[in-house]
């Protein structure tokens, strides 16, 4: 007979679990409302969700500082607090994209939303544990989501992507549960701190094993982060989905993996183990390289901006190998500054659909789309080109302030060729970022029809652009006050 | 007064904004209007200018990124301060001579967003505040030459760009490096150039950062063999674009290296002089000799920019008071200069819609007052005495002749050769016969065209005579910053070079 085990609630540490809590409530709601309700406009499910994810992140402030609870399962720590903030705000941006003028399948279904906000669920336990088996939980039930929710897009290329990210996926996810099982093996516990003790007291030994175990790691949080090689899913999918959700993809899958790598990597890059350090910055050389590079040739906007989104996670890979406070802040920076961009960027493709595609069988946004678009619709042209010059980090514009410092970073850690490097790569990527400008601005338009750049925008989505846009080049104002936070949460963690 | 500075950097980016609601049959008039009124700041600057104070005046601070250092940082001083005004006048001259019809809204607001940054660029005091300035000329530039050129104006926009882009890219690298340089040395973060004077590097060090701020520069002024893209940027170029282009954005290049790369790394450019002296030559005398080969007009002007582009270099490189002050008239001189000539190959162009030499002929005969100024013009970017172009010249290879006499001598036949190939231009675009019937009724210079070219004239003429208040103001900060060098300077030989070459002057 099994002993009465008592557990005071005091020891749980509910508040850790409160923000996901409000949200799996608020994902449950929509499904019971869907039940005995019929003919909700999407506008509705939209609010409700964003007064969920709101509801989420007002509970959320509050914390701060590392604390554990739940038996030492969640690990809320300021990486964490941080990372669940930059998660939450994306969703709030994305979300309002939904109510676009043109009418989408996909934005009538209650499940669309439940399935969005058990996403966000899914990214928050994510990064709220160093436990592997909850991460893997938090990663599973967002990347099932997330499947999910591209093929909901109705479209042939979206079946396509969802499979492909799926099958991928489920590759992925099995690396995990490898890379998992080794450290198991070998230190008898799945919880990330207790394994880095563990292996430093046996110093690392048996190399095979921990090398093992570091390889599939890579490559499972390789997937996430779309790093070579294993990024080949990346353009298709993100050609498949809806230009938002795309965006999406491209910065909150990605942060919460670079939490879990920041997490991970720490073991071993404070231990100054200098082949994970070589690994990484060979990793970070060949995406920012290989994605540029093909990201010259592509001839459709949302798979060079795909390629553009690898390159940035090869940018802020270099930081991830530096491992300091400093290195750390740089990549929330970073991603800050790039997820208002990249988001603005995308919801400018989405404005710009149209149903048919009427220029090139093959793509849904061809360059000769934007051909001449200045002279249809200079605003709009501007706008575009404010979010290009930004992704390619020119000043003043937000990405390029993220970059001074990523690059300050890796100069003050004494890598000077590895910022040689990223430096010639953001000079290769002006390029294809410029190719757009070039179409827009330099050649001769095609139509006389401006409406066909506009014919998906509404208010909502305008007031998203106008966000991003305000942030984009105002953001030598704001890098001061986010350091701020960034530096101090990072501090409270006890880095 | 307090906040003059400001003003003149951000008033053309503020009535940019306005301009976006002006009608497009009015813009250009509201163009001329912002111009002026900026032109009418910047002597206002000039004239409150204390011109016995060598440090940076009117300074303007305020944090930006307090932990990184990055501060908004404005002020002037001797050497930028003629930069801002002909800048801004160019600027003026450049919207007054404009006469293309075609989007000629976009074009106003390029060029005054263009203003913007080249005034920024000279006046920036942080270092990354520059860099933003730096940086963002290349878009209304891209903008003018791709979208208002002529022929391959698409890839010469690009090449412009990409060019001097990936040129930066390494700069940038070498900013960080430096800021954290100053970082070990003092505990704090700081972009601040003032502050970056005071610093000592290690020799090694300044080695390696004065080559990745060099290439930089060498693409922006630009140096041999970087130069390529520059006569395929003004081939393509609308006439306004070549103008700010010449006359301007050039000289960002040889301020920053008089701002830059000699007080900041002393040693590393006394340890460059004769490779980069080399160069220097090489760019005269070989741009003189392909400016001769050239049939077109504008490429001629084009070669000749990089021609004078390696005496300004010279002067430079001089590391003394003469040299240095030279270098710095002659980029006025040179910017006046090539402006106006590059604004009388686009009189003819408008006319005739070709630049080709062999299409004209004889046109003193039709256009008097045309063949009158682009004489008197022509004369200056030779070099004869009496025009503004002589004083800079003189000085910059008197300075570096204390240097080194024979590159000085190598570089004097520069001037010959130059002499000869705007002699052959005048010779056969002007003189002989009138052959071409297309050119028998050429109209001579409008009213407009008169406005923008007689200021410029004025100007050749009067600073030619009398160079000397502003040679003085220039003179008084080139000297503190020579000072500063050899404050500076590590090595024995340093020290012993800039000792040497300053002995000689006459204006000490």
């Amino acid at each position: 007979m099994l002993s009465p085990i008592s557990v005071s609630i005091a020891s749980l540490n509910i508040s850790l679990l409160a923000p996901m809590a409000i949200l799996i409530f608020g994902a449950l709601a929509i499904i019971c409302i869907d039940l005995f309700t019929k003919g909700l406009n999407k506008s509705f499910y939209v609010m409700f969700s964003l007064l969920f994810i709101f509801l989420d992140f007002t509970a959320l402030i509050g914390l701060n500082g590392p604390s554990r609870g739940f038996f030492d399962v969640m690990l809320v720590d300021g990486i964490s607090v941080l990372a669940q903030g930059i998660i939450l705000i994306t969703s709030a941006l994305f979300i309002i994209t939904a109510l676009s003028n043109k009418p989408f399948k996909e934005f009538k279904k209650a499940e669309y939303y439940a399935l969005f906000l058990f996403m966000i669920v899914g990214f928050q336990f994510m990064v709220a544990s160093d436990n592997l088996i909850l991460i893997f939980l938090g990663l599973e039930t967002a990347s099932l989501s997330l499947y999910t929710l591209i093929a909901l897009h109705n479209r042939n290329k979206a079946f396509e992507a969802a499979i492909k990210y799926f099958t991928m996926g489920a590759l992925a996810a099995g690396f995990f549960a490898m890379a998992s099982l080794i450290f198991y093996a070998l230190t008898g516990s799945i919880e990330l701190s207790v394994i880095g003790k563990v292996l430093e007291s046996r110093n690392y030994a048996p190399a095979v094993a921990t090398l093992a175990g570091i390889v599939f790691m890579i490559i499972a949080l390789g997937f996430k982060l779309s790093i070579v090689p294993t990024h080949t899913w990346t353009p298709d999918v993100y050609e498949g989905s809806s230009a938002p959700l795309a965006g999406y993809m491209s910065v909150v899958p990605k942060i919460a993996g670079l939490v879990v790598a920041i997490r991970f990597f720490d073991i071993f890059l404070s231990a100054h183990i200098v082949w994970v350090e070589n690994v990484l910055i060979f990793l970070a050389v060949i995406t920012m390289f290989l994605a540029n590079i093909t990201a010259l040739v592509q001839e459709d906007v949302k798979r060079m901006l795909a390629f553009s989104s690898i390159a940035h996670a090869g940018f802020v890979l270099t930081a991830l190998m530096v491992g300091t406070v400093q290195a750390y802040s740089a990549i929330f920076l970073y991603w800050i500054l790039f997820m208002f961009t990249n988001i603005g960027a995308f919801t400018m493709l989405w404005i710009a659909r149209h149903r048919k595609n009427l220029w090139d069988s093959r793509y849904q946004h061809p360059f000769t789309k934007f051909s001449g678009m200045a002279k249809i619709s200079p605003m709009m042209a501007t706008i575009i080109a404010v979010f290009m010059f930004a992704l390619a980090g020119m000043p003043p514009f937000s990405v390029f302030w993220g970059k001074l410092y990523l690059i300050g970073t890796v100069v003050s850690s004494g890598h000077i060729i590895l910022a040689v490097i990223m430096v010639i790569n953001s000079a290769i990527a002006i390029y294809y970022y410029m190719k757009l400008i070039v179409y827009m601005f330099l050649k001769d338009p095609i139509t006389e029809d401006g409406n066909i750049y506009v014919a998906n925008s509404s208010t909502p989505i305008k007031v998203i652009v106008g966000i991003t846009l305000v942030f984009t080049i105002t953001a030598s104002i704001f890098v001061e006050p986010i350091l701020g936070v960034v530096t101090q949460m990072l501090r409270a963690s006890g880095l | 007064m307090e906040h003059i500075l400001s003003l003149i950097v951000f008033f053309p980016l503020i009535a940019m904004f306005f301009g976006f609601v002006i009608s497009k049959d009015s813009v250009k008039t509201f163009g001329i209007a912002v111009a002026l009124v900026e032109f009418i700041f910047s002597i206002i600057l000039w004239i409150g200018f204390d011109a016995g104070n060598a440090g940076f005046q009117f300074v303007e601070y305020a944090p930006l990124i307090s932990q990184f250092g990055v501060n908004y940082y404005l002020g002037v001083d001797g050497i930028s301060l003629f930069l801002v005004v002909l800048s801004t006048l160019m600027t003026l001259v450049s919207l007054i001579s404009l006469n293309i019809k075609k989007d000629i809204k976009n074009l106003v607001l390029a060029i005054l967003f263009l203003e913007m940054t080249l005034v920024g660029v000279f006046l920036s005091l942080d270092m990354i505040l520059f860099y933003i300035f730096w940086e963002l000329s290349l878009i209304p530039m891209l903008y003018i030459i791709g979208a208002w050129g002529s022929g391959q104006r698409i890839y010469a926009a690009i090449k412009f760009f990409l060019y001097t882009f990936a040129g930066s890219a390494l700069m940038l690298v070498g900013i960080l490096y430096l800021g954290y340089q100053y970082y070990l040395a003092t505990g704090t973060w700081s972009f601040s150039i003032p502050d970056w004077h005071l610093l000592v590097l290690p020799f090694h060090t300044q080695l390696w950062l004065f080559g990745a701020f060099f290439v930089d520069f060498a693409v922006k002024v630009p140096m041999f063999p970087f130069h390529t893209w520059l006569p395929y940027a003004h081939g393509q170029a609308p006439t306004v674009g070549s103008v700010l282009l010449a006359a301007v954005m050039l000289k960002m290049g040889t301020y920053a290296f008089i701002r830059f790369s000699l007080p900041f790394f002393p040693d590393a450019s006394v340890y460059f002089l004769y490779p980069i002296a080399v160069i220097a030559i090489i760019m005269v005398i070989y741009a003189a000799m392909v400016a001769y080969a050239q049939e077109d007009m504008k490429q001629v002007i084009a070669y000749s920019s990089i021609s004078h582009m390696g005496i300004i270099i010279l002067g430079t490189f001089a590391m003394n008071a003469e040299g240095i002050t030279g270098s710095i008239f002659l980029m006025l001189s040179h910017g006046i200069v090539s402006g106006a000539l590059f604004m009388l190959v686009g009189v003819i162009y408008d006319r005739r819609h070709t630049k080709m030499i062999d299409e004209f002929g004889g046109l003193a005969t039709v256009m008097p007052r045309y063949a009158t100024i682009f004489g008197i013009l022509m004369m200056a970017a030779v070099g004869l005495p009496l025009t503004i172009g002589f004083v800079g010249e003189f000085l910059s290879l008197l300075g570096f002749y204390a240097v080194n006499p024979y590159m000085a001598f190598l570089a004097g036949t520069g001037i010959i050769l130059g002499a000869v190939y705007m002699l052959v231009l005048y010779k056969r675009a002007f003189f002989g016969k009138l052959v071409k019937q297309e050119n028998k009724d050429l109209k001579d210079l409008d009213k407009r065209e008169f406005t923008a070219l007689i200021p410029l004239v004025a100007l050749v003429i009067i600073l030619g005579v009398y160079p000397k208040p502003v040679l003085t103001t220039i003179d008084m900060s080139v000297k503190k910053m020579i000072n500063l060098m050899e404050r500076k300077a590590l090595l024995p030989e340093t020290k012993e070079l800039l000792v040497r070459v300053n002995k000689v002057g006459g204006t000490k």
